[in-house]
C-alpha cells in the first residue's frame, strides 16, 4: 500500500499565533513555539514527523502562513 | 530508501500541495489573530486565481475592518463609502458588463448603514456578487452593537446584553434578500473548520460562475468571528460562534437556482 508523507513549512513572520491550526491537525503535528516572531507572536511549528499532508492546517489559517508538501512513499 | 526522505527532500516545489495564493499581496493582513476575514479573503482570491479571472475582476471594498481589502487583494479594486458598495458595484457592472464584479462587506456596512443599498441592488437583480462577512458586531470601531447582534449578546453599546424589547431583533438580512426575485443564488457559510472552508469555497465558486449567466444577484454570507469584539481567544470565539451564531444564522443554501 502506498503511504504518504507530508511536511509543513510555516512562514513564521506571517503567523499571528492564533492557534486555529492546532486542533485541526489529526496527527498532532503542530505546536506553538516558545520563541516569538518580530511582531511578538508565538508562532506555529511542526513538532513531529507524522504530518500526512492533508492541508487542514493551511486552509484554516487566516494569514495563509502554512505551505504543505506531500509525497507518496512506495510500499516497502 | 524513500521512507528516509529528509524534510529538505520533501519540501520542494513539485511536492507542494498547498500554498498561499499569489492573488494575495505580500502585505501583512491588518486583521486580529484568528479573524475570519483573512480566510474569507484568501478563499475568494484562490477561486479567482483558479478561474483565471485576475484581469477580469473588479472588487469593491467596504468600510469596516476590511476597508483595506484593496491592499491585500491583487486585483482591480474600488473602495466605497460606508454601506454604498452595492451601489458602486452596480455602476461598475453596468459600465463593464463583461467584468466579474463583487462587493466584500461586513454586517455593519451591509445590514446597518447600507441596508437600503443592499436591498435595492438585490431587488433590481444587479448582476453582481456580494460577499457578506457577518460577525454580529461593528468590529472596526471597537465592538458596538450591530443589527445582527444576537439577543443577550454583550457589546460596547449593549453592556448588559442586547435587550430585544428596547433594541429589537437581529436582522436576518440574508433570508430577507433571498425572498426578492432579483437574487439568484443565496447561501450562508462559515470558514472556521477545514470542512466549512471547503464548502465555503464551493459556494464562492458558484457565486462567481453564476454571475456569467446574468440572472441576478449572487449572495454569499460568511458567518464569522470577531474575537477582539467578542473578547475571546480565536478558538473560544469559533466555539461560541458554533453554539450561538449558527442556531440563529443556520448554515447552508437559502436559495438555489431552479434546475431547467
Ligand atoms: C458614514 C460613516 N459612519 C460611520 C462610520 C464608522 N464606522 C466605521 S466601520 C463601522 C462598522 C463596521 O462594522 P462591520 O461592517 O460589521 O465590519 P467589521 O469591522 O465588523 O468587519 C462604522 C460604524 C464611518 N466610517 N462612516
Ligand atoms: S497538513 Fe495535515 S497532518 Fe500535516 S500538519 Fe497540517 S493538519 Fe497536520
Ligand atoms: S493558523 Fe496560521 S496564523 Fe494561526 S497559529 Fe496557525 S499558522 Fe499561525
Ligand atoms: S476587530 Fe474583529 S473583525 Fe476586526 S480584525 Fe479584529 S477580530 Fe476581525
Ligand atoms: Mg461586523
Amino acid at each position: 500500500m502506498a503511504k504518504v508523507k507530508g511536511e509543513i513549512v510555516v512562514n513564521t513572520e506571517r503567523c499571528k499565533g492564533c492557534e486555529l491550526c492546532v486542533p485541526v491537525c489529526k496527527e498532532k503535528t503542530i505546536a506553538m513555539s516558545g520563541l516569538l516572531n518580530s511582531k511578538g507572536y508565538h508562532y506555529a511549528t511542526s513538532a513531529n514527523e507524522d504530518c500526512n499532508g492533508c492541508t487542514n492546517c493551511a486552509i484554516v489559517c487566516p494569514d495563509g502562513a502554512i505551505t504543505v508538501y506531500r509525497v507518496k512513499l512506495e510500499a516497502a | 530508501m524513500s521512507q528516509l526522505l529528509t524534510r529538505e527532500e520533501i519540501c520542494v516545489p513539485e511536492n507542494e500541495v498547498y500554498h498561499r495564493t499569489c492573488l494575495l499581496t505580500d502585505a501583512a493582513l491588518t486583521y486580529c489573530p484568528g479573524c475570519g476575514h483573512g480566510t474569507a479573503h484568501r478563499l475568494i482570491m484562490e477561486v479567482i486565481e483558479e478561474m483565471g479571472l485576475q484581469a477580469d475582476t473588479i472588487g469593491v471594498a467596504p468600510v469596516g475592518c476590511s476597508v483595506l481589502a484593496y491592499d491585500f487583494m491583487d486585483i482591480d479594486m474600488q473602495q466605497a463609502a460606508h454601506g454604498r458598495a452595492p451601489a458602486v458595484a452596480t455602476g461598475i457592472k453596468r459600465l463593464y458588463p463583461d467584468k466579474f464584479v463583487f462587493t466584500y462587506q461586513g454586517d455593519g456596512d451591509l445590514a446597518a448603514i447600507g441596508t437600503g443599498e443592499t436591498l435595492h441592488a438585490c431587488n433590481r437583480g444587479e448582476n453582481i456578487t456580494i460577499f457578506f462577512v457577518n460577525n454580529g458586531i461593528y468590529g472596526m470601531t471597537g465592538g458596538q452593537m450591530a443589527p445582527t447582534t444576537l439577543p443577550g449578546m454583550k457589546t460596547a453599546t449593549s453592556p448588559f446584553g442586547r435587550d430585544t424589547e428596547s433594541m429589537g431583533y437581529p436582522l436576518k438580512i440574508t433570508e430577507l434578500i433571498a425572498m426578492l426575485p432579483g437574487t439568484y443564488y443565496v447561501t450562508r457559510q462559515s470558514v472556521h473548520t477545514p470542512q466549512n472552508v471547503r464548502k465555503a469555497k464551493k459556494a464562492i465558486e458558484k457565486a462567481i460562475q453564476y454571475q456569467k449567466l446574468n440572472r441576478g444577484l449572487n449572495f454569499v454570507e460568511i458567518v464569522s468571528n470577531c474575537n477582539s469584539g467578542w473578547k475571546m481567544t480565536p478558538l473560544e470565539s469559533n466555539k461560541w460562534m458554533e453554539e450561538n451564531m449558527f442556531p440563529y444564522y443556520p448554515l447552508g443554501d437559502i436559495k438555489v437556482p431552479k434546475q431547467n
